[in-house]
C-alpha cells in the first residue's frame, strides 16, 4: 500500500453521467462507478495512517506514562515537550520533516503520533493518578507490592481515563490524516486534494470522502465506548 | 481459626524529621492475646502513628514492635502485612472490583484454591451481616455502612491474628455507628482476634475497649488500663479531663443490673437485668422513686436495685 496509490479517476465532464456533467450536489452513480478504484483503497490507507499513528502513539505515551507516574520530576519535562508539539501546525510540522524524511509515509506518521502522544499522554497519567489514597492505601496495608498495585489497583481503574483519551485521539487523528494528501497520493484526503485542484471541484467526490471520513469516526468511536463498558463495567455503575 | 496474638510495644520512638519533638515519645505497653484495645487521645497524639507502626506503613526509630514475641521487622512487610486485617476510616475499597474480589484481595495473594475462597466469602459476607447475592456488586452500589461491613470481611478474609482498626466508624452517622459498634464487639466475642482500634471519640473508646491507652501531645502514654479503672483512678488532670466531668455516670454504664448484687424486696418500677446501672438511675431519677424490681428476660423477679447502691458501685 504504500508509495504510490491506485490511480484516481478525475471526473470526466464529458462522458460522465447527466449528474456528473452537471456535478449536481451528490451523483450516487459516481460512488458506485469508483468504490473499487478510488474510495475504498482510500478508505484503506486511511485506516492504516490512523492505525499506526494511533498503535505507536499509544505505546510511547504508556511507557512515558508509566515512567512519569513512577517518578513525578519526569512528567513535566515530558508534557511540556508534548505540547510544544502540538502547538506546531501540521503542514508547518510536514514542512520541517520532509528534508530528513522526504514525501513519506514516515514522515506522515511521526507527525501523526506526535499528535496522539500529546493526547494520550496526559490522559494515562490522569487515569493512573485518579486512584483515591484510600484505595493505595488499603492495597498497601493489605501487602500488595507496587507492582500488584500497578497492575491490579492503578492500571484497572486508569481504563476509563485511558480509553477516553483514545478516543479524542482516533477522531483527532483520522481528521488530520486527511492532510496527509499533501505530500502522499494516500488516505480519504486525496479525492479530496484532487478535486479541490480542478478549477470546478467535483462537489461529488469531496462530499463521499469527507462523508467516509466522518463514518470511519464515528465507527472508531462508537467501538471504543463498547470496550469500555466491556472493560469497565464498574465505571457505567458509578456514574448512575 | 488461628489464635489471637499478644503484640507488645517496647518503648518504641518515632520522630518526624523537621518537627520538633518526639511524634511517639518511649511508647511501651502489652496488649494481651485476645484484647480488645483502643487508643485515644487527641489530634497530635500519635494514636494512628503507632497503629501504622504494627504492620510497618510507618517506619520507627527506636524500640520495637513484636507480635506473639516476633519483631515485626523480622519480616519484609508485604509478608507482614498479608497476616494482619487492616481496616481505615475511608474503607479504601477496590471500585472495580465486586465485594467477592473485594474480600477476596489477601487469599488470593496467599495463594489459597478457588473454592476454599469462595467457602470464605461466603462465610465472611454472612458473619459481618451482608446478602450472599451481594458478593456480586460493586461497592459503588452500597451505602458508607455497607461499605465498611465489606471493609470488615476483606480485613478479616485470610483469618489474621491481629487487626489494625484506624478510625473505622469516624465518617459514619450516629445511628449506623452504633449499630456497626454493637456488631463489631460481638464479632469480637465470637472470632479470637487481637484488635487495635484507633479512635478520637472517648464515648467510642469506653464502650469498645477493654483495654484503654490514652495517648497525650508529643505521643506520650498518659494512662494504659481497664475502662472502668480509667474512670475510677484518672493518672492524672490530662486524662481527667479527657475523660470527662461525667466520669461516674460512665462508669455506672458500664455494668448492668445482672452484674450488680440486688437486695430483696419489692422496687416501684420494673426493670430489665440488662438494663445499664446508668440507665436504671436515670430511669428512676425520672420516675421520682429510689427502688426498682429487676427481672430477667422470662420476667422472673430478680431483687431490687436502689438508688443509694449506685453510690456503692463507684
Amino acid at each position: 500500500m504504500r508509495g504510490s496509490g491506485p490511480p484516481v479517476v478525475i471526473p470526466n465532464f464529458g462522458q460522465g453521467s447527466a449528474c456528473v456533467r452537471g456535478d449536481h450536489t451528490f451523483c450516487w452513480g459516481w460512488v458506485h462507478d469508483h468504490w473499487n478504484d478510488t474510495l475504498s483503497p482510500a478508505l484503506v490507507q486511511h485506516i492504516e495512517l490512523t492505525a499506526i499513528a494511533v498503535g505507536i502513539g499509544f505505546a510511547l505515551a504508556f511507557a512515558l506514562a508509566l515512567a512519569a507516574h513512577r517518578n513525578r520530576r519526569v512528567e513535566h519535562p515530558i508534557g511540556i515537550v508534548a505540547a510544544l508539539l502540538y502547538t506546531i501546525p501540521s503542514l508547518a510540522l510536514f514542512q520541517i520533516l520532509v528534508p530528513f524524511t522526504g514525501l513519506t509515509w514516515t514522515t506522515v506518521e511521526i507527525a501523526l503520533v506526535s499528535y496522539t502522544l500529546v493526547i494520550l499522554f496526559p490522559n494515562i497519567v490522569a487515569g493512573l493518578q485518579s486512584v483515591p489514597p484510600d484505595v493505595l492505601e488499603a492495597a498497601r496495608g493489605m501487602g500488595l507490592t507496587r507492582l500488584q498495585t500497578l497492575l491490579r489497583v492503578e492500571l484497572p481503574l486508569a481504563v476509563p481515563a485511558i480509553i477516553g483519551g483514545l478516543r479524542i485521539a482516533v477522531v483527532s487523528t483520522i481528521s488530520i490524516a486527511t492532510i496527509a494528501a499533501f505530500l502522499l497520493p494516500d488516505g480519504l484526503g486525496y479525492p479530496i486534494f484532487l478535486a479541490l485542484k480542478d478549477p470546478t471541484p467535483f462537489k461529488t467526490e469531496i462530499y463521499s470522502a469527507g462523508f467516509l471520513a466522518v463514518a470511519l469516526a464515528l465507527v472508531c468511536d462508537a467501538t471504543l465506548l463498547v470496550l469500555r463498558r466491556t472493560l469497565a463495567p464498574w465505571a457505567k455503575r458509578r456514574l448512575a | 481459626m488461628s489464635a489471637a496474638a499478644e503484640i507488645v510495644f517496647d518503648n518504641v520512638t518515632k520522630r518526624y524529621a523537621g518537627r520538633g519533638g518526639d511524634a511517639l515519645h518511649e511508647l511501651s505497653f502489652t496488649i494481651p492475646a485476645g484484647a480488645f484495645c483502643v487508643l485515644v487521645g487527641p489530634s497530635g497524639g500519635g494514636k494512628t502513628t503507632a497503629l501504622k507502626m504494627v504492620n510497618r506503613l510507618i517506619p520507627f526509630d527506636s524500640g520495637d514492635i513484636r507480635i506473639d514475641g516476633r519483631s515485626v521487622r523480622d519480616l519484609s512487610p508485604v509478608e507482614l502485612r498479608r497476616g494482619i486485617g487492616y481496616v481505615i476510616q475511608q474503607v479504601g475499597l477496590f471500585p472495580h472490583m465486586t465485594v467477592g474480589e473485594n474480600i477476596a484481595t489477601v487469599p488470593r495473594l496467599l495463594g489459597w484454591p478457588k473454592d476454599k475462597i469462595r467457602r470464605r466469602i461466603h462465610e465472611l459476607l454472612e458473619l459481618v451481616g451482608l446478602e450472599a447475592a451481594d458478593e456480586k456488586r460493586y461497592p459503588a452500589e452500597f451505602s458508607g455502612g455497607q461499605r465498611q461491613r465489606v471493609g470488615l470481611a476483606r480485613a478479616l478474609a485470610a483469618d489474621p491474628p491481629l487487626l489494625l482498626m484506624d478510625e473505622p466508624f469516624g465518617a459514619l452517622d450516629p445511628i449506623t455507628r452504633f449499630r456497626l459498634q454493637t456488631e463489631l464487639k460481638r464479632l469480637h466475642d465470637e472470632v479470637e482476634k487481637t484488635v487495635i482500634f484507633v479512635t478520637h471519640d472517648i464515648e467510642e473508646a469506653i464502650r469498645m475497649g477493654d483495654r484503654i491507652a490514652i495517648l497525650r501531645q508529643g505521643g506520650v502514654l498518659a494512662q494504659y488500663s481497664t475502662p472502668d479503672e480509667l474512670l475510677a483512678h484518672p493518672a492524672d488532670d490530662f486524662v481527667a479531663e479527657f475523660v470527662g466531668g461525667d466520669r461516674a455516670l460512665r462508669r455506672l454504664a458500664l455494668r448492668r443490673l445482672s452484674d450488680v448484687k440486688l437486695s430483696p424486696g419489692i422496687g416501684q418500677a420494673k426493670a430489665a437485668a440488662s438494663t445499664t446501672v446508668r440507665n436504671a438511675v436515670s430511669l428512676m431519677l425520672e420516675l421520682k422513686v429510689d427502688a426498682l424490681t429487676v427481672v430477667d428476660d422470662a420476667g422472673q423477679e430478680l431483687g431490687v436495685f436502689n438508688l443509694r447502691d449506685a453510690e456503692s458501685l463507684l
